[in-house]
């Protein structure tokens, strides 16, 4: 049984506008998603802005009630069974909203521990153990107004971990922590990997993605548009190799040129400075290297390198093409 | 759970400076108002019984205008849906939210009571010691109970937090904390009966002047019961409705 089942989920927003002329619109803003999870697995759901990743998430931690279309997490039903999910899911959201300001830090975990029926006794020692595992410990009894963004951040992850869930949920968690900081992160969610749990991560972090999810399902405007593994869908890409070629003034004949060669899937150009960069999709059996420099001898030729597709071009190119 | 929320909603509320501010100032004008309105030719007892209605005032002006706003405070700052998403019941976290604040108000009710003391020359007798440090803790708890209600249907309706100041000054009124009952029109009667707090400054005027106060503590207890119940069954109404409009958050 997989730990989160998602089937033909939908969810819409009424919005209303106007004060006096009230018009409702209604937005779709998921639009029939179906996914899985298995345990143990860290499931990553990429998308631009608006795609419905954050409405996706709040659906299966029961805050939103679907339109239509049904989740399970944990094989427990996310409207019928809320409280049975609750107890067994963490969230953790970023941005530094989401935390009692005029309390410290302590306070809120306190608080927290208590919401999430963590008892009395195990409260202290895990309290404790989540700081020091978020570099907090030593800062707990000064009060969050005075807290930067990024220590707001890791005091979320350790609310989110208060009551040793068995699943996660994290919107965007990196986001606002600095590079050594969002490192750590990764390190830490890695190690939750570790010891069985389950994580829904969703990033705009390609590099971040690519390092930590087993598979991921980029969805857009509502719908997914491809899932697999990173390594799947770097092979989606059409051309499984790229060749960057710095070139100086060169011409769009020449380019329709290169264009032409066989084995060549598109040519992009990128205008750098004042060089541009000739980004070579191939496919990876053909070799051009050489046939592409020779129809260059008319112009300049900067550095050459060859590379694989980031999973970041696999996105792009997904996105654009949805 | 329901010790600790009220202890740190509490902590929170204390360190707020400009409720601080406002619950310094609004009891003692209340007190003066209803000072000047019955006069210095009164006697003690239709002084005392206006100061400490006036003194309840501040504890209910506390309650109503904080209790809608502080779960739009909630809602602005993000907590409101991690509270929801919590597997306690939700009724037990917002409880706790509205007892601190009605706790709060007893500061304004010492301050009125200090305040006709020093400068109004109203001597506090306590006929019933007991029954008086009975009727005040209950009457501060059902003013959070109703402050409860309030604060339920705000989780729902984004706009429901000016309800609480709304309500402010009608509720005065109507529990008679600043004119008796018998001044109103006999309409307003029953919505008075129906008010925990009518009861409950009853049972503090009666404890204090010498009065029997113990029917109307237990019917002020009893409504104050009556109101967690009708707030908690309603919870679940409003939480579901929150859940399916998206109100819990603003994005
Ligand atoms: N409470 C709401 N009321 C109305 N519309 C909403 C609400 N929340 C989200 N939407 C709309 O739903 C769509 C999806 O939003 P969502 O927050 O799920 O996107 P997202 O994928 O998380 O984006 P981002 O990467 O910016 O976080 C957007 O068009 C957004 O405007
Ligand atoms: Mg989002």
């Amino acid at each position: 049984m997989s730990v989160i089942e998602v089937a033909d989920l939908r969810r819409s927003y009424t919005q209303r506008s106007g004060v006096f002329h009230r018009t409702k619109t209604d937005v779709e803003a998921v639009r029939g998603v179906s996914f899985s999870v298995e345990a143990g697995e860290l499931f990553g759901l990429l998308g631009p802005n608006g795609a419905g990743k954050t409405t996706t998430i709040k659906m299966l931690i029961t805050l939103l009630l679907p339109t239509s279309g049904s989740a399970r997490v944990l094989g427990r039903d996310v409207v019928t069974e809320a409280r049975e999910v609750r107890r067994r899911i963490g969230y953790v959201f970023g941005g530094d909203r989401g935390l009692y300001e005029r309390l410290s830090a302590l306070d809120n975990l306190r608080y927290f521990a208590e919401l999430y029926g963590v008892s009395p006794r195990e409260q202290k020692p895990r309290i404790a153990q989540l700081l020091e595992m978020v570099g907090l410990d030593g800062r707990e009894k000064e009060r969050v107004e005075g807290y930067s963004r990024g220590m707001r951040q890791r005091l979320h992850i350790a609310r989110g971990l208060l009551h040793d869930p068995d699943v996660l949920f994290l919107d965007e968690p990196t986001i606002g922590i600095d590079p050594v900081g969002a490192r750590e992160l990764r390190t830490t969610i890695g190690s939750l990997l570790a010891v069985g749990k389950t994580v829904l991560l969703t990033t705009h972090y390609m590099f971040e993605a690519d390092e930590l999810c087993d598979r991921i399902a980029v969805i857009a405007a509502g719908q997914i548009i491809a899932a697999g593994t990173p390594r799947e869908l770097k092979a989606q890409v059409p051309g499984s190799r790229v060749l960057e070629v710095e070139v100086f003034g060169v011409d769009d004949e020449t380019v329709a040129v290169v264009r032409r060669i066989d084995g060549v899937r598109s040519v992009v150009v990128e205008e750098r400075g004042h060089a541009q960069v000739l980004l070579v999709s191939v496919a990876s059996d053909a070799e051009v290297t050489q046939p592409v420099l020779s129809c260059l001898s008319g112009v300049t030729v900067g550095r050459v390198s060859s590379r694989e597709p980031t999973l970041e071009d696999a996105y792009v190119e997904l996105v654009r093409s949805a | 759970m329901l010790v600790l929320g009220w202890w740190l909603n509490l902590k929170i509320l204390a360190r707020s400076a400009f409720d601080g501010v406002l619950g310094v100032v609004w009891p003692l004008f209340f007190a003066t108002i209803a000072f000047f309105m019955y006069g210095q030719g009164s006697s003690d007892t239709t002084l005392l019984s206006a100061s400490l209605g006036a003194s309840v005032m501040g504890v209910w002006s506390a309650t109503s205008t904080s209790a809608s706003s502080a779960i739009q405070r909630q809602r602005r700052q993000g907590t409101l849906e991690l509270l929801v998403a919590a597997p306690r019941h939700f009724s037990l976290v917002l409880l706790p939210i509205t007892v601190a604040m009605s706790t709060i108000g007893l500061y304004s009710m010492v301050a009125t009571l200090l305040w006709g003391r020093f400068l109004f020359g109203i001597h506090v007798t306590i006929a019933s010691l007991p029954a008086f440090a009975l009727a005040v803790p209950i009457t501060v708890v059902s003013v959070g109970m109703l402050g409860f209600l309030l604060s339920v249907t705000v989780v729902r309706y984004r706009t429901a937090w000016a309800l609480g100041n709304a309500l402010e000054y009608p509720v005065w009124l109507v529990c008679g904390f600043l004119v008796p009952l018998q001044v109103l029109p006999d309409w307003v009667r029953p919505i008075s009966w129906l008010l925990a707090p009518t009861w409950g400054i009853n049972a503090i005027r009666e404890s204090a002047l010498g009065g029997n106060p113990w029917p109307d503590l237990a019917l002020c207890a009893g409504l104050a019961g009556v109101y967690a119940a009708v707030g908690v069954a309603f919870t679940n109404t409003v939480l579901h409705s929150a859940r399916s409009r998206a109100t819990l958050a603003l994005t």
